[in-house]
């Protein structure tokens, strides 16, 4: 584990990709402690404002604290995810969403990499399948056919992420299950799937640990296309995408900054990520 | 120059003093130091050594291929008395592939698999010399021909997979020869390949050394090559050179305990377990940054290390003008004898008797196991055509007896591992009866019995990928514990602590992490592992190949006596002719799926020999320059198990039939070979009438 850290701190561009990503979620846990308004207060007075006092960052236009706004929805993003009725669960939209394709990724990688032949075969050509089809186009339809909702969203998310997870297990599999170690555990008749999810699994983690920390930067990158189409987190929570929608329209009416913000947003915490992901990677490739 | 320099050639190359440093993370670390020899034309220098003892950061530091974080500290390296240290990149550029030219151990690598060798023969001419494309073509036909390529026009034209390792290695010779360099590196040249082309390319090297006037450097650490191809011989240690002088003197009478260490630590072609012992070198050879400044590095190794030797680094001790040791006992150590110095001496194993009446454990009948072909056209997509089959294994047939050791020997692609799988049940075999502890075992794992897995275990090859990187060597050990409940739970860290022992490792590296561990030690939790279930047979799928040799010693002696206590049978796998002798009571010698001939140890190194068993026996390159051995060599490649030829699979490289079977040997064409018996089970499946085979010369004199 100190060896771990000791990677991220070794590089330069994981340290800067750690400190943005270690900002955001400090703003996110404490959200409701960093502003004296919520973020849906409006305060009819004073509509599409500029940075002042009062507004660190402005207002939107109905009146809302900017600040407010973007630092929750960093929370949806990264630390809570709601569910219908009032509830929710820790563990933001985009973690949840990376999370869940994981665990399908990685099974499907694991036993079409690791059984190989006709299962291979057709779990490898339908998740091709899936992956012909444009991104964004497989985003629209799965949140058309479900409605928009924050379960929704980890859902296709999931749906989205799957196949490419599947494909890196798979390959890391399919070269891990030729070490000895894992003809060991054949030799002494272990079952197929302590193989699979004790010996061969943690093995492939460092690559999967990366590959996941992209991931989330490409989900929260969804979210804001999704919720700037309107498909995304249902008004009027502050869903940064949304917020880019509505900020749009005042643009060239002399206050960009409703727009402004949750644009930098996305893209400093999808950076941030990427700098870590490249960091860590490029780090224990030198170690090996 | 003088005159007994003159006589000797020209000093191609003087290397003074020399010192390489690698910076790491923790901070500069020294992997040469105080290097210093020369080569002289048309001489060859071996740098023989464990791995990690410098040999190849020496190479490339010649030609400054050390890489972004290597450099030269120390030192001088006069080539044709110009110094090279200091030089800049593109002066290099020009000398290396043209002066100096460097043959490196994987062909594959060396040769760019996207560019037909003709082009990658004659850029090597035309980008150090003017001349014309056609005369740069024709001359690398002429190369070509002088490696013995057959065929030069038709190889100009192909990519590098579509020929051999062995004529790889041949085109990579050939292109370093082709600016006839003044100074040749060869870094372990032949090690990547089995040992009857092996055999041939050492004949190829020796012949070019004496065409040539080329200088060159040797690096390897098989002391049997070493002893074949060098004059002079440098002794690495640890990034010291040890010893040094000519290889005569060196075989002859060392003078360092390393090299003795050496010599005593690897079996002689011909030596069994019954008649002698090996000594390995206790510890490992220290990492890098581990090593020490100011003492003999050899100390913590050593049998004779006093605190005189800890005091100082000991300079070089002459022990005639061409011969130093770093030693300060160098001159004594000689006189002493040489079994009294080993304290711990290895017990001698007790010759096992033929026919013991313990009775069979595994014996197989007729095992076929066969791949189907997969091909990619349409006709066999939709299940018609013919099928092909890779006829891994063909009607093998072995009867191996409690407490015994089979050990079965052939070259990579001869079947020796998919045997093994389709014993274990890691293969389906396709036909055949095999039976173990009198029980019917030809039927995939998952349908066996845990009480008839329990009693096969494995021991693997490759030490770096036979743990689990993930786990704790105490977790890896306990697990077969549990799941064959050898022990009730609540005693099983107790057992795995006993098996450690057992495998001469301490209680500590319980909690280790395998990176943490050496080769050697990894092998022996290896062993520990396939242990725990109290296993009857052991299959040991070549578990030493890959150690270094003093390390490789230990292992051996340590399997030896395993066996011995638990009285388990073994399955020996190797590629090494020498270690298996050593090691096995029978042996079985395969070829292309079939075993060529089986019986006791003794009977197979001894006339009468299958032609096969013969050339396999002459390829083996002895540690000892002075011993003159018959050459017999095949010709040809291995050809493909998926259609293997008619008649005898061996016809069509075998080196014998012609001159002892009548009407030019038309018979192993055509039919299946007989099974020839001699006495104690020794069987051979050769037309030649066993009288014919009885009168070629023997390979090995049994020594003393």
């Amino acid at each position: 584990m100190r060896e771990r850290i000791s990677i991220i701190f070794a590089s330069k561009i994981a340290v800067i990709g750690l400190a943005i990503v270690i900002f955001w979620v400090f703003v996110a846990v404490f959200a409701p402690f960093l502003t004296p308004f919520t973020p849906l207060e409006q305060d009819w007075k004073a509509p599409n404002q500029g940075p002042s006092t009062k507004h660190i960052l402005g207002t939107d236009e109905l009146g809302r604290d900017l600040w407010s706004r973007l630092i929750h929805g960093a929370r949806l993003v990264l630390v809570i995810l709601p569910l219908p009725g009032n509830l929710w669960i820790p563990g933001g939209t985009a973690i949840w969403g990376v999370f869940a394709a994981l665990i399908v990724g990685m099974a499907l990688g694991l036993v079409s990499g690791y059984y190989g032949g006709w299962l291979d075969e057709i779990v490898m050509r339908l998740l091709d399948a899936m992956m012909a089809v444009p991104i964004i186009l497989l985003y629209l339809i799965i949140m058309a056919a479900l409605g928009t909702s924050a379960v929704n969203v980890v859902i296709a998310i999931t749906i989205v992420g799957t196949p490419g997870i599947a494909r890196l297990v798979r390959s890391l599999t399919l070269d891990i299950r030729t070490r000895e170690y894992i003809r060991a555990a054949e030799t002494r008749g272990e079952n197929p799937w302590y193989i699979m999810f004790v010996e061969i699994l943690p093995n492939a983690r460092g690559p999967i640990i990366v590959d996941a920390m992209l991931r989330v930067g490409y989900a929260i990158f969804a979210m804001g296309t999704l919720g700037f189409l309107g498909l995304g987190l249902p008004p009027p929570s502050p869903d940064w995408g949304s917020m880019v929608a509505k900020g749009r329209e005042f643009i060239l009416a002399g206050s960009p900054w409703a727009a402004l913000w949750p644009s930098l947003a996305i893209a400093s915490l999808v950076i941030g990520l990427n700098l870590l992901a490249d960091g860590l990677r490029e780090e224990s490739m030198r170690y090996q | 120059m003088d005159v007994a320099e003159e006589i000797a050639g020209i000093t191609v190359l003087d290397v003074e003093n020399l010192t390489i440093a690698y910076e790491t993370r923790k901070g500069a670390v020294e992997a040469a130091r105080d290097i210093s020899f020369t080569v002289r034309e048309g001489e060859t220098i071996g740098l023989v050594g464990e791995s990690g003892c410098g040999k190849s950061t020496v190479a490339f530091g010649i030609v400054n291929f050390l890489g972004p974080n290597g450099k030269i500290v120390e030192g001088n390296i006069r080539f044709q008395e110009e110094e090279l240290v200091g030089r800049s990149e593109g002066e290099l550029k020009r000398l290396r592939g043209d002066k100096i030219t460097m043959v490196y151990q994987d062909p594959m690598q060396a040769l760019n698999p996207s560019v037909r060798l003709g082009q990658q023969l004659t850029e090597t001419l035309t980008f150090h010399q003017h001349i014309t494309k056609n005369d740069a073509w024709e001359r690398s036909i002429q190369m070509l021909k002088r490696v013995n390529m057959s065929d030069p026009e038709d190889v100009m034209y192909r990519y590098p997979h579509q020929i051999s390792g062995g004529q790889q290695q041949r085109v990579v010779i050939a292109m370093a020869m082709l600016n006839n360099p003044s100074l040749l590196i060869m870094d372990e040249p032949t090690t990547a390949l089995d040992v009857t082309i092996e055999a041939a390319v050492l004949d190829l090297i020796e012949e070019l050394k004496h065409d040539f006037k080329a200088a060159n450097i040797f690096i390897t650490h098989n002391l049997g090559v070493v002893a074949r191809v060098s004059d002079q011989l440098c002794v690495m240690y640890a990034g010291q050179i040890v010893e040094r002088g000519s290889v005569t003197d060196i075989f002859r009478n060392p003078h360092h305990p390393y090299t003795m260490g050496l010599l005593d630590s690897i079996p002689r072609l011909g030596m069994s377990k019954a008649e002698s012992v090996l000594h390995p070198i206790r510890g490992r050879v220290p990492p890098p940054n581990e090593r020490p400044m100011n003492e003999c590095i050899f100390a913590p190794r050593c049998d004779y290390a006093t605190d005189e030797c800890r005091k100082a680094l000991p300079a070089f001790v002459e022990i005639s003008p061409e011969h130093v040791s770093r030693c300060i006992y160098a001159r004594e150590i000689e006189s002493q004898s040489r079994t009294a110095k080993k304290h711990h001496i290895v017990k001698k194993c007790e010759p096992t008797r033929p026919g013991s009446p313990e009775g069979e454990l595994l014996s197989f009948e007729d095992l076929k196991i066969y791949y189907p072909k997969e091909s990619q056209s349409v006709v066999s997509l939709l299940g018609l055509g013919e099928k092909k089959f890779v006829k891994a294994v063909d009607d093998v047939s072995v009867r191996l007896s409690k407490g015994k050791t089979l050990g079965v020997v052939g070259e990579s692609g001869c079947g020796k591992s998919t045997l093994v799988k389709g014993i274990i049940g890691l293969e389906p075999i396709t036909s055949g009866d095999m039976e173990f502890l009198g029980i019917d075992i030809d039927r995939s794992i998952s349908e066996r019995d845990t009480g008839l897995i329990k009693e096969m275990q494995m021991v693997f090859q490759n030490p770096d990928s036979t743990l689990n990187p993930s786990y704790s060597i105490g977790k890896q050990i306990s697990r077969p514990i549990r799941r064959f409940n050898t022990v009730p739970n609540d005693q099983v860290k107790g057992e795995v602590i006993r098996l450690l022992k057992a495998v001469r490792l301490d209680e500590i590296y319980y909690d280790r992490l395998p990176r943490q561990l050496s080769g050697g030690e990894k092998q022996r939790v290896g062993i520990a592992r396939a242990l725990a279930s109290r296993p009857n047979l052991i299959i040991c799928d070549e578990p030493v190949s890959a150690l270094d040799v003093s390390v490789q010693a230990a292992v051996i002696n340590l399997l030896l006596e395993i066996q011995e206590i638990y009285g388990s049978s073994m399955i020996f796998i190797a590629h090494d002719l020498s270690v298996v002798r050593f090691f096995s009571d029978d042996i079985a010698v395969m070829y292309l799926g079939q075993i060529v001939e089986i019986g006791p140890a003794e009977a197979i190194y001894s006339p009468p020999y299958h032609p096969y068993t013969e050339a396999l026996l002459s390829a083996v390159p002895i540690p000892d320059p002075d011993v003159e051995k018959k050459q017999i060599r095949l010709g040809g490649n291995l050809p493909s198990a998926l259609n293997p030829p008619s008649g005898c699979r061996f016809h069509t490289r075998c080196p014998r039939r012609k001159r002892m079977l009548p009407d030019n040997s038309q018979i192993c064409e055509k039919e299946v070979p007989p099974w020839r018996s001699t006495k104690h089970g020794h069987r051979i499946f050769c037309h030649i009438p066993l009288e014919k085979l009885k009168a070629v010369e023997p390979i090995v004199h049994s020594s003393e």
